[in-house]
């Protein structure tokens, strides 16, 4: 109990004040750190406050004094408490060279479960087509249904033709193709807090279309073109699709937690950053897949060869695995050998 | 470390022993803030609009392309920029004072803010909050499920109330000052709650009507008496009004006079 109270203000406000400061250095720049002296002090800081708080609950007649008293407590606490890794300065390379990578084979199962609810909806889609071609219109939706129209068809026109079909609009559409790519990425994401089920339907209903196109192509003889006009782009935007969906999983997975016995709080807590380096890695995959589709994907023999085509689609592709598989994997040693 | 319920609040126990609550935003404030930001984000599309005009009319493709790109990216990060760098807060949280805080009172992180907007659009299903709206109904902190995903909640910062103590103490006299032994147990037993009580039922002395305001003193003043039974010649022909200005002046004296 406490019986003078302005001494007992008097004697305690320059440990408030200099708590509040050292929080609001901290607060204010994310990349600020304490030496041992510093973090000692912090601490002792905040066991000051927190007595007072605790003396000043039991005394009824200053609600404001308690209420600055619980700020400056609830601050410290925050950031005594926290132990996950202080938010850094930002090291682009560094994230993209190693954090990206070794996120992704964290979870590589999630991917191979994405991948292949991917390839079930484009075997189904082939299978289905392959004895009933006239579902193609059931199979793919009618935003896409410049492709209803016979490969065959489709193909001589666009060879034959001398007129750029993206004359004048290839930076617009190439923006359009990121912006819709990175919205259909994220809602793959997201739909897996449906325990990862809505994940997987979308990565099969994206199957389906791919399955349906690539299977209708095959059957009319087309395969040069629609591989020269489905690797380039595809050979990055594909794998990003999967790899959003390896993020929903990742997210669906923590919510249903088999066989963790953590609370569901530290699950998501858990994958929380994952979830933003798989996603923020896919929207960069897209800016190249978008820039790719409208500048080179759209444009056929004579004026780029199909062979050319699908090398460059094929060596993306190499590469986007060898990076996935390998990069950043000096760097997973160093830290597996510094780890106690 | 835990995080419990009272209604309505988030209560965080830390391992000191200290208990600090932050009452919980509902569904009306934190609808009428969205509406505020998505004015914001509206004037801001027709700010970038205007700006950017002459360069589609210059460049129509490239122009188009980066008009797209800047709508696009002001739509997903509006939001996260304006959580990360205020704090949990956008202008519509700050004018409604309200604010995105980890639900274990901890350090709230870049990704949980990146977490809770990103998966904004299946809170978003069918139409118009649906999903979210009904999750923040049926969760008992009131949370949407990009805020289950991310771990966060959304918290009302009611401004620090200094109450005017001028208007609530006994004027010239107290007869208790006579006896500070029983003003110190009374400011020993009176709970917070029961000041805040009893600054605010002479605080709007004028708003209750003549009846309500005698019977509402007397029972206060009886309660009061409970916890500090001061001598009759200190409460000879004192109104139960008076006697609840004593209390207060009892309470508060020290404090105001600290100022």
């Amino acid at each position: 109990m406490l019986i003078d109270l302005d001494r007992f203000v008097a004697e305690e406000r320059p440990y408030w004040e200099e708590l509040d400061q050292l929080l609001t250095r901290l607060e204010v720049d994310a990349g600020a750190s304490l030496d041992l002296p510093g973090v000692r002090r912090l601490h002792y800081l905040y066991q000051c406050c927190a007595s007072d708080l605790a003396k000043v609950s039991t005394f009824a007649a200053e609600p404001a004094l308690r209420q600055r008293l619980e700020n400056l407590v609830g601050r410290a606490y925050g950031e005594i408490h926290e132990v996950r890794g202080r938010p850094h300065r930002l090291r682009p390379l560094h994230w993209f060279r190693c954090t990206f990578p070794q996120t992704f084979r964290r979870h590589r199962r999630a991917f191979h479960v994405s991948l292949s609810a991917m390839m079930l909806g484009a075997l189904f889609a082939a299978l289905i087509l392959f004895a009933r071609p006239d579902l193609k219109p059931f199979l793919i939706p009618a935003q896409f249904g410049h492709l209803y129209s016979d490969p065959s068809e489709r193909v001589a026109r666009e060879e034959s033709t001398d007129e750029d079909p993206l004359a004048g609009a290839r930076a617009r559409f190439s923006a359009m193709l990121m912006i819709n790519n990175t919205r259909v990425s994220i809602l793959t994401m997201a739909a897996g807090l449906a325990w990862g089920l809505g994940s997987l339907f979308l990565l099969f209903q994206n199957g389906l279309i791919l399955g349906a196109v690539m299977i209708d192509y095959i059957l009319a003889g087309e395969s040069a073109f629609l591989f020269g006009w489905l690797l380039p782009h595809g050979a990055v935007e594909i794998p990003s699709i999967i790899l959003a969906g390896q993020a929903g999983l990742v997210l669906g997975g923590a919510i249903i937690g088999h066989g963790d016995s953590a609370t569901l709080r530290t699950r998501l807590r858990r994958v929380g950053p994952d979830l933003v380096t798989l996603i923020a890695g896919v929207a960069l995959l897209l800016v190249w897949a978008g820039l790719v589709e409208a500048f080179l994907s759209q444009y056929h023999e004579p004026y780029v060869p199909y062979a050319l085509k699908i090398a460059f689609g094929m060596t993306e592709l190499v590469l986007l695995f060898l990076f996935l598989y390998r990069s950043g994997l000096h760097d997973e040693d160093r830290r597996a050998k510094e780890a106690p | 470390m835990t995080a419990g319920m009272l209604a309505n609040q988030l209560e965080i126990h830390t391992p000191e022993g200290i208990t600090f609550s932050t009452p919980l935003a509902g569904v009306p404030s934190r609808c009428a803030a969205w509406m505020v930001d998505t004015l914001v984000f509206l004037t801001a599309i027709s700010l970038v609009s205007g700006l950017l005009g002459w360069f589609v009319t210059a460049l129509p493709s490239v122009g188009t392309a980066i008009q797209m790109l800047v709508y696009f990216l002001l739509a997903t990060g509006y939001n996260m920029v304006f959580e990360w760098f205020w704090r949990g807060q956008t202008p519509g949280k700050r004018l409604f004072r309200l604010r995105v805080m980890d639900v274990q009172g901890l350090r709230l992180q870049f990704g949980q803010i990146v977490i809770r907007n990103l998966l904004r659009p299946v809170d978003l299903l069918p139409a118009g909050y649906g999903i979210g709206v009904i999750a923040m109904l049926l969760n008992r902190k009131n949370q949407r499920l990009g805020d289950l995903a991310a771990n966060t909640v959304v918290v009302r910062t009611p401004p620090v109330e200094e109450p005017d103590l001028e208007q609530v103490v006994a004027g010239k006299y107290n007869s208790f000052r006579q006896y500070p032994h029983l003003e110190a147990r009374l400011r020993q037993r009176v709970r917070p709650d029961e000041t805040a009580l009893l600054i605010q039922a002479l605080l709007r002395r004028e708003q209750l009507e003549a009846k309500a305001r005698v019977a509402l003193y007397a029972e206060m003043a009886a309660h009061f008496r409970g916890h500090a039974d001061f001598p009759e010649e200190a409460t000879r022909g004192l109104t139960d009004e008076q006697y609840l200005r004593n209390v207060a002046d009892s309470l508060f004296r020290r404090a105001s006079a600290s100022r």
